[in-house]
């Protein structure tokens, strides 16, 4: 099977970086209060990095067939991502032997990398 | 101040995660997953699931506890007022599904300097009830100006 991964576009609202923090238990206050953000000298509360990533992870699986064909997903985290702006996960086959898809990937906001170099091993079989 | 690299090697105890039906569920809903074995127990048992199935990237819910520890261990000595995530790598086995008991082992695997920035690279190893290696995470984080 050959498999190609579309590109994901997802725009999380304004109080998603609130969802997460409860979902994930990371409630560094950079995340989710807007003031505190401003005064370490931040934009405004910031997106979590793990949050992107898993947006990276989703655009994988989603191609692949389900969550159980992803094996691997490595990622840097560049830049800031912000709630309101549309996240963009773009993906491309590299490599595709033995049944398994190398593919390299990254997320960016209003054209600017916040992860990249990103490489994900799916399962095509 | 140069880093300290005294602690590579060194494990922390245990952690051990007790996965529930809801908490996949609202992590699914988070990050916005729609597939139903992440949501409907129904659809994930007629797929051969004994329960909903977590979405890979909840790794970082039942690995983030055995991580805490470490990252506020005083001798590996993190600002953490100065640190980023740099990167994170992810290597999964088989799924992880609610009703699992998942034990995870942080180890820090490497610390260094480079350019006046410090990279801590920890590693955490999940297993579930059954022994088998459900995912296993490495974990940069970087400090600004060591």
């Amino acid at each position: 099977m050959s498999v190609e991964i579309p590109e994901l576009r997802v725009t999380p609202d304004r109080y998603l970086t609130v969802r997460y923090a409860g979902a994930s238990g990371d409630y560094n206050p950079i995340h989710i209060d807007e003031e505190f953000a401003k005064q370490v000298g931040l934009p405004g509360k910031i997106l979590h990095g793990l949050y992107t990533m898993a947006q990276v992870a989703r655009a994988q699986t989603e191609a692949a067939g389900g969550p159980e064909k992803l094996k691997r997903l490595s990622v840097q985290f560049r830049g800031l991502g912000l709630p309101e702006q549309e996240i963009v996960v773009r993906s491309t086959v590299r490599e595709e032997r033995d049944g398994v898809a190398v593919v390299e990937t990254l997320a960016e906001q209003s054209g600017t990398a916040i992860i990249r170099n990103a490489e994900a091993e799916i399962n095509t079989s | 101040m140069p880093v300290n690299t005294e602690t590579i090697g060194k494990s922390y105890p245990p952690t051990v995660y007790a996965v529930g039906r809801e908490k996949i569920k609202e992590y699914a809903y988070a990050v916005g997953e729609s597939n139903p074995l992440h949501l409907d127990p129904d659809a994930a048992r007629a797929a051969g699931h004994r329960d909903v199935v977590a979405p890979p990237m909840f790794a970082v819910v039942y690995s983030a506890p055995a991580l805490g520890p470490a990252i506020l261990d005083p001798d590996v000595g993190i600002n953490f007022a100065l640190m980023v995530h740099g990167g994170q790598e992810f290597r999964w086995g088989p799924l992880v599904v609610a009703g699992d008991e998942i034990t995870t082992t942080v180890t820090v695997s490497d610390i260094s300097e480079r350019d006046g920035r410090g990279f801590y690279v920890f590693e955490s190893r999940s297993v579930n009830q059954d022994g088998d290696e459900v995912c296993v995470g490495t974990w940069t984080n970087i400090v600004r100006g060591v």
